[in-house]
């Protein structure tokens, strides 16, 4: 592994951050602290708001109180356009453009959202499916590729952005057992090179490894945060125990 | 056996039909496709725009688009037909001059653009919620994201059924004889008609009619193969690959770079 630090992530924090889909609260005052290019794991039961707090991040839903401080400021005042250009999303199931090449779906937010000529835009893009091994499936469209690839061109497509801050939301949950790993892999990498990334995951094994924080949520409140080794070795809350063993 | 002479005198008169066949192909089928053709493509772009507002997010430009499509679409044909090209005849004048024709295309654009709406928005909404996500994620604009992938996705899943508009815009385009065109603006069935009610015989109605088939039938295949090419794909089958190959070319194209 490489450690060239070539990303230059941004610091993230949540303050009383809460979320509401119409009345209904799903998350309570989230308070959240990711030092630059750090990774932080965010583990709980189905249901607990790791997802919702992910797309508060980015603004794909808006908080309903508190603040979101990227880099020292408040991103809550800019466009949210303006913003998701900064924070990069990795979905659970892909979301390729299925009538673009793999080349064509990491090339088109450079080319149409950045500003960059086609030419240039499809260069940068070849040169990220390189680093995500991909090189030679760039003319493929996302029904031929397997969900492994697919999911390494949408990792690919995010960086193409270049953004600060990295978002996961479950990226290995709909991938065959085997292909697993190979994204896992690529994740940790990004991590290795400086990235900072919010990764919400089943994957205890890479949490356990990678993060350099685990944050496990319950019924849309954080119950515990802190170090991998403190959360799998030394639970503090009932619920975290009940959590992992069910899980591990 | 008189009883088939009678029949195939009254519809199969070879000379009737031979001698309108000349003004069925210059006059009738190329009106009936200007009609239709015009009135399809002001159809599609009027459509596109009344699926768009259809969707939006905003109460206040969604209702317009309900109460046009509702409009057009619960009316009989003829009736929007009669009362714009009637009504209208004086701010066409000054636009197109004295004749109907341009008139009877906006009525028939109108109707099927209320059509042409409901089948564009139903295949921009069936477009998976994930794709303007992704668009979202990635900083585009919600109309950009539109443009650029969701709408030529939606589009492509409802190509049968717009073929299917056209046939039926082709077949009401016959409706606007009702509006009083002039010999040369005639289209294949007010041709076919005029020469039913001077020979006294309706064999040039069936030869429109033939006219109409050779225009419909082929498009409705035409929807057939669009339909299955698009439901079992482009590709060629390809045997399956094992998981663990991508395995082991992943680890040596990392483990190369790296190195």
């Amino acid at each position: 592994m490489s450690a060239t630090k070539e990303f230059h992530g941004s610091s993230l924090e949540l303050t009383d951050m809460a979320m509401a889909y119409g009345d209904v609260e799903i998350l309570h005052n989230i308070n959240l602290k990711v030092a630059p290019g750090t990774t932080t794991c965010i583990i709980g039961p189905s249901g607990s708001g790791k997802s919702t707090l992910l797309r508060g991040i980015n603004r794909l839903h808006e908080p309903k109180r508190g603040d979101v401080i990227v880099n020292g400021s408040s991103i809550l005042g800019d466009r949210p356009d303006d913003v998701r250009k900064r924070i990069g999303m990795v979905f659970q199931h892909f979301n390729l453009f299925p009538d673009h090449t793999a080349l064509q779906n990491v090339a088109l937010a450079p080319w149409k959202v950045k500003g960059l000529n086609r030419k240039k835009a499809e260069e940068l893009a070849a040169a990220r499916l390189a680093e995500v091994g991909l090189a030679e499936r760039s003319d493929h469209r996302p029904r031929d590729l397997s969900g492994g690839q697919q999911q390494r061109v949408a990792i690919a497509r995010a960086l193409a952005m270049e953004p600060e801050i990295m978002l996961f939301d479950e990226a290995t949950s709909a991938l065959d057992p085997e292909l697993v790993k190979g994204v896992l892999n690529l994740m940790a990498d990004l991590c290795q090179r400086g990235m900072t990334m919010v990764v919400v995951t089943h994957e205890m094994g890479f949490a356990r490894k990678v993060a350099d924080q685990v944050v496990f949520m319950d019924e849309g409140e954080v119950i515990e945060s802190g170090t991998p080794e403190e959360l799998f070795n030394h639970p503090k809350s009932d619920r975290l125990r009940r959590f992992l063993d069910e899980v591990l | 056996m008189e009883f088939f002479d009678t029949i195939s005198k009254t519809f199969l008169d070879f000379d009737s039909m031979l001698e309108v066949l000349p003004q069925l192909l210059k006059t009738g089928l190329t009106n009936t496709l200007i009609i239709s053709i015009s009135a399809t493509i002001i159809g599609i772009v009027l459509g596109m725009l009344v699926a768009v507002m259809g969707i939006a997010k905003t109460r206040w430009i969604r209702i317009p688009a309900r109460i046009y499509t509702d409009l057009f679409r619960g009316l009989p044909a003829i009736l929007t037909i009669l009362l714009i090209g009637r009504g209208f005849t004086g701010i066409s004048q000054d636009i197109f001059g004295p004749s109907p024709y341009p008139l009877g295309i906006i009525a028939l654009s109108l109707i099927a653009s209320a059509y042409i709406g409901e089948i564009f928005r139903s295949g921009i909404q069936s477009v998976e919620k994930g794709q303007l996500e992704a668009c979202r994620a990635l900083g585009m604009s919600y109309g950009r994201a539109m443009v650029l992938v969701v709408i030529p996705q939606g589009i492509r899943r409802v190509l049968p059924a717009l073929v299917n508009q056209f046939i039926a815009i082709v077949k009401d385009s016959s409706l606007v004889y009702f509006l009083g065109l002039l010999p040369m603006e005639r289209e294949l069935f007010r041709v076919g008609q005029d020469a039913a009610v001077l020979t006294g015989n309706l064999s040039p109605l069936v030869a429109a009619g033939i006219f109409y088939l050779i225009i419909t039938v082929p498009l409705t295949h035409l929807v057939n193969y669009i339909d299955q090419k698009f439901r079992t794909g482009r590709r060629k089958a390809t045997p399956p690959t094992s998981g663990l190959k991508e395995v082991s070319e992943l680890q040596s194209s990392t483990q190369g770079e790296r190195a």
